[in-house]
């Protein structure tokens, strides 16, 4: 940290005044995003069809749930960041700017709780709904 | 106006590959999040659901205006992908000199390109 100097007092705190906390929080879930997507588009490529039967088996299985629950959460944290820069360099009413922030928070976390809802659903279902066990 | 000297609007820059780039980085950035999300959880929402749900989903993603769509998200994908391995090679402090760096934004584009096409060809082909 600074030795007193004004250069010293400042560095590595950037202009936001809390340092480097959201741009690794980006550069971590970016990471979980690469590995989730190489993940989805080679099931999507690898699966034989695109059939409820064939993709629903799949993707309720442990494995392919836990990758997809987990991706979900990484993408959703990093879409919220994202944004929230987006609103940062766009929007420059305080108020407008709180009121933006405040929906897209809404927005991640309404997302992201609904999809892990329905993979938890999808996953633990013990028959195929609408279908045999 | 200020009257004081200021500093160079976007305006009078030539534009090169490493704007472009930068800029396809935001744009193909938001629209995953705003476009791509909302896609993404009514997929497993529907397989959550069942076939009809599952089926309604399909017809929509399988006609004219949803392979728009599903084309538009994959290159945005693709193109959020190259560019952000662009970044992270730029975060380790390399790849800043002017032919370097002009080399890399355009391959990242170029390559959001091809994975797109080769991602569809071999949905297609199979």
């Amino acid at each position: 940290m600074g030795n007193g100097t004004s250069i010293g007092r400042v560095r590595a705190l950037g202009a936001a005044g809390h340092g480097t906390h959201h741009w690794l929080l980006q550069r971590f879930t970016a990471a979980g995003n690469f590995l989730g997507g190489v993940f989805l588009i080679a099931s999507f490529l690898f699966l034989p069809d695109a059939s409820f039967a064939t993709v629903r088996d799949y993707f309720a299985s442990p494995v392919p749930a836990t990758i997809l629950a987990l991706f979900l959460v990484s993408v959703f944290w990093h879409a919220r960041l994202g944004l929230q820069v987006l609103i940062e360099d766009y929007v420059h009413t305080a108020g407008n700017k709180f009121a933006a922030l405040v929906l897209l928070n809404i927005f991640t976390f309404a997302g992201a709780g609904f999809g892990l809802f329905a993979i938890v659903r999808l996953a633990l279902a013990t028959t195929s709904p609408g279908g045999a066990a | 106006m200020a009257n004081r000297p200021l500093s160079p609007h976007l305006g009078i820059w030539k534009w090169g590959p490493h704007m472009l780039v930068s800029i396809l980085h935001r744009i193909s950035g938001d629209g995953l999040a705003l476009v791509g999300l909302p896609v993404l959880v009514w997929w497993i929402a529907a397989m959550a659901s069942g076939p009809a749900a599952y089926d309604s989903f399909l017809s929509h993603a399988m006609s004219p205006y949803g392979m728009v769509v599903l084309i538009g998200l994959t290159w945005a994908f693709f193109n959020h992908l190259c560019s952000g391995l662009r970044h992270f090679v730029l975060d380790m402090g390399a790849g800043y000199e002017l032919d370097t760096n002009k080399r890399w934004s355009i391959i990242s584009m170029i390559g959001a390109l091809v994975l797109t096409a080769a991602f569809w060809a071999a949905i297609f082909a199979f």
